[in-house]
């Protein structure tokens, strides 16, 4: 098996994980190394789109990365841990062992997906996902497309799809227009979001915004034909080619707590410089509470100056990062999900895709492990990391048992 | 006014489920109790192999009874009990095993187990992902594969329709004359108890000799037709029952989801039950030599268990020594999932006063009290 050393490692090199080196690099002689799983460095938000990266601040991070001679290993999950001070990954020419001194976690977040009839219809896919399928070349030309379910991805998703041609029927956000208000009202304090926010809004503005409003049904005999959304207790049918839907996002927190972090509420616990309750163990980004790419980047500049014992220069950070964790606490608070979504599901609705568990085969259960160990929900290859996090949303219950590997990994690569 | 159950089983296990549904069977109110989730203790851990196994008559007895009694109650065991008759092959690596191959199967024909030998041919055609070379095996075609999760709750269900009652997320913190104490205090009243907790009973009676052999096991994804049998290596006992060395071996299981389930290994006095990577890659890489082809499948999953281990690897059945209101039911080993049939049968047997099919002594827990086993 092959051995890499380093000072500094980082998992995940999305915004948090690149900002987190570069913080190193700049401000000390330290050996970092980033690891990702995805063909390039960018994260969700920034990952290149066809070699080409949009974002004139990513191309500038990216740029210095390159010229700090920071290491980068692509294509590489990691899957489990070795010993305290080593990782192991899976890359396509085996596995790797990474030792390091200190270790950065940047896991970024997933999609939440909540089940409703029909939502496993072909032509029904995770707005992120869409987008991302569509980045890898997928067509959505004079394609009709319902953009559905919560939060500010599900805008940035249809002005996307828009600009590559499809049609965007209409958007339906479930949270109410009030709560809506209430948060654009408070993005004076950003000027920069707020900006953000016009631009969008200005390249969809003649797109359907819905509010109050959620996709109950997606019907179609083999692939997905029409939707049935309800607004204000009123339900129309929409016949459409797709269904882009998604209900904000869930921190990647299997790593972790995996090693043994502690978790609060659903997400990494971290003190003030980032340090989680592993001493030498830092989270950045998403797992440490959906905040969105400024807050990541502020994270991730704290924790690269925390881990280099630059305490000092990480508290002139801590202001920003306070008014950016204020923004974000009212963002999740806006698009936080009403007990309605609950009851979507029938008997009938698949809640675990990987081993075809239905709703009405779990919901008498207690918790995640008794579905888990009689009905096998969760047990499937993604480990229940999408049904986990719509089960928690539909019975409340934690799945917060992570075993390795966190991700599928081959038998060889276990053993070499 | 508190009622009084006739028995108190602890321990909803395989083993602990299977003796309330035959004891209920019999008229007797039963109460079950159980401190966590159904099944979630060693009995989520293990593998599901029905196996009639012939390292001891003791073991063979129980074994092949519990066997039959499966293919019975299979007739109407729901779907998601995986219930499949897949059969064994033992498989023999090197002229060694030759002659081990010959001796097996005497013993199985002569105690009426159908067996077939297997030559290098018939056994590639049988499982083409096996490596080449490989001498041939025995086909024990009757052993069977279960999803003792779901067969536990089903055991459970039948127990219930006969009304027995299941108290769950209540543990058992002290057994007494005329019942149980819970740990909020409650008494539960009941004139015969049965502990069936597993590798825990011992918490509850000190005197219990019974040790945890620590075990991993791997799943990966879905491989339609990956292997067809469930095949373990012919040297499977002599790794399996060294009582002192850490210890690895073939055994790999089809799932009816089309998974792959890998074992096995056995470890003595490791407490805890993280994963031991050494132990892990020493039972992958065995399992690499029978079956090359296993390296490009994908390990969804590694998890351990600790099987329940007596000094005699013979469970513990039947009226404790000197507690003359206590049975015990427990000490299964590597095989309780298989033996929970015959050992209700047995336990039930004793409790009515009859005689049972097959030999009960040799379980009894009284055979501690014996010189050969005196602790030094
Ligand atoms: C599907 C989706 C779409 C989004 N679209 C937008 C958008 O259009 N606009 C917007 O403003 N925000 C968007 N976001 C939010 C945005 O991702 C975050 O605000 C920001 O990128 C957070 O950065 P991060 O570094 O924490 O995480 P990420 O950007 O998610 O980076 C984490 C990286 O770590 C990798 N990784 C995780 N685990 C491992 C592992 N075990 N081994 C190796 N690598 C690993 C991931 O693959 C990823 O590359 C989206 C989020 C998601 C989930
Ligand atoms: C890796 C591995 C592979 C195996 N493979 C096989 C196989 O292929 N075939 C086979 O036949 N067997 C196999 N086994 C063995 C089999 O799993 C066990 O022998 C069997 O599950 C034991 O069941 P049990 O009911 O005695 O114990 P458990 O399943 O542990 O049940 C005991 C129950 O008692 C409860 N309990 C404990 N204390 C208390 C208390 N104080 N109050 C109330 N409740 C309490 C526990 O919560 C638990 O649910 C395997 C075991 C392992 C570890």
């Amino acid at each position: 098996m092959d051995k890499m050393q380093t000072d500094i490692l980082i998992i995940g090199g999305g915004a948090a994980g690149m900002s987190a080196a570069m913080s190193v690099a700049e401000n000390s002689n330290l050996r970092v190394l980033i690891v990702d799983d995805n063909p390039t460095l960018g994260g969700q938000i920034w990952r290149s789109e066809m070699g080409k990266i949009k974002s004139p601040e990513a191309k500038k991070l990216i740029e210095k990365i390159e010229q700090n001679e920071i290491e980068i290993l692509n294509k590489a999950q990691v899957f489990a841990q070795n010993d305290e001070k080593s990782l192991l990954a899976e890359t396509p020419n085996g596995a790797v062992q990474m030792h390091f001194e200190k270790l950065i976690l940047a896991n970024g977040a997933r999609e939440r997906f909540l089940p409703f009839p029909g939502w496993t219809l072909p032509n029904v896919f995770g707005a992120g996902g869409l987008q991302a399928l569509v980045k890898s070349g997928l067509s959505v030309e004079n394609k009709r497309i319902v953009v559905s379910g919560t939060g500010p991805l599900l805008l940035a998703v249809a002005e996307y799809l828009k600009s590559k041609g499809a049609i965007i029927l209409l958007i339906s956000e479930q949270t109410s227009r009030m709560k809506l208000l209430k948060f654009g009202l408070g993005l004076w304090r950003i000027p920069k979001k707020f900006f953000e926010a016009i631009k969008l809004q200005s390249k969809l503005q003649r797109t359907v915004y819905l509010t109050n409003s959620f996709v109950i049904k997606a019907e179609g005999k083999e692939n997905l034909e029409a939707v049935n959304i309800v607004q204000n207790g009123k339900n129309r049918r929409v016949e459409c080619d797709f269904l882009a839907c998604g209900f904000h996002l869930v921190p990647n927190i299997e790593l972790a707590l995996m090693l043994g972090c502690e978790i609060m509420d659903g997400n990494v616990l971290v003190d003030k410089f980032q340090e989680t309750t592993l001493e030498n163990v830092f989270c950045v980004g998403e797992p440490t509470g959906i905040g969105g790419v400024e807050l990541s980047l502020t994270e991730g500049k704290i924790a690269g100056l925390s881990a280099i014992d630059k305490k000092e220069k990480a508290k002139e950070l801590f202001t920003q990062k306070e008014k950016l964790q204020r923004f974000a606490n009212a963002l999740n608070e806006t698009f936080s999900l009403r007990d309605e979504l609950q009851s979507l599901p029938n008997e009938e609705t698949i809640v675990c895709r990987c081993e075809d568990v239905t709703f009405g085969k779990i919901k008498d259960f207690n918790s995640f492990r008794e579905a888990k160990l009689q009905a096998r929900c969760g047990m499937g290859s993604c480990q229940g990391k999408i049904c986990g996090s719509a089960t928690e949303f539909l019975f409340d219950w934690k799945n917060e048992s992570v075993r390795p590997p966190i991700f599928p990994v081959k038998l060889e690569n276990l053993v070499d | 006014m508190l009622m009084t159950f006739d028995i108190a089983i602890i321990g909803a296990g395989i083993i602990g489920s299977a003796c309330a549904m035959r004891l209920s069977k019999e008229g007797f109110k039963v109460v079950v109790i159980e401190a966590n989730e159904i099944a979630g203790g060693t009995t989520s851990t293990g593998m599901g192999h029905i196996v009639v196994m012939d390292d001891s008559e003791a073991q063979f007895a129980l074994t092949n009874y519990s066997q039959k009694l499966w293919e019975k109650l299979a007739e109407e065991m729901p779907r998601d009990c995986e219930y499949e008759t897949c059969g064994t092959i033992w498989v023999e690596a090197d002229d060694e095993e030759m002659a081990e191959v010959r001796r097996k199967k005497d013993f199985y024909e002569k105690r009426n187990v159908k067996t077939e030998i297997l030559d290098e041919k018939s056994l590639r055609e049988a499982e083409p992902n096996l490596r080449e070379n490989l001498i041939g095996g025995l086909l024990v075609p009757n052993d069977s594969v279960v999803y003792q999760l779901c067969a536990t709750q089903f055991f459970l269900d039948k127990a219930m329709q006969n009304g027995a009652k299941l108290l769950t997320g209540k543990r058992v913190v002290e057994i007494l004359e005329n019942g149980v104490r819970l740990e909020n205090g409650d008494l539960i009243k009941a004139n015969k108890i049965i502990n069936a907790a597993g590798f825990w009973s011992k918490d509850l009676m000190q005197d219990l000799r019974i040790v945890k052999r620590k075990g991993h096991l791997v799943i990966t994804e879905r491989y339609p037709n990956f292997v067809k049998h469930q095949l373990v290596e012919l040297g499977y006992l002599k790794s399996a029952h060294s009582n002192d060395a850490d210890s690895v071996a073939f055994n790999v299981q089809p799932r009816m989801t089309e998974q792959v389930l890998i074992g096995s290994s056995r470890q003595f006095g490791v407490d805890d039950k993280t994963i031991d990577y050494e132990i892990a890659k020493r039972m992958i890489k065995r399992a690499l030599e029978y079956m090359p082809k296993l390296r490009k499948l994908s390990a969804t999953r590694v998890w351990t268990g600790f099987r329940p281990a007596t000094p005699d690897n013979l469970p513990y059945i039947g009226q404790h020594p000197k507690l003359e209101n206590v049975y015990l039911a427990t000490g299964h080993e590597g095989l309780g999932i298989t033996t929970s049939l015959g050992t209700a049968e047995i336990l039930t047997d004793e409790i009515i006063g009859r005689d049972s099919e097959i030999d009960s002594k040799v379980y009894s827990p009284s055979r501690f009290e014996k010189k050969e086993f005196a602790r030094e």
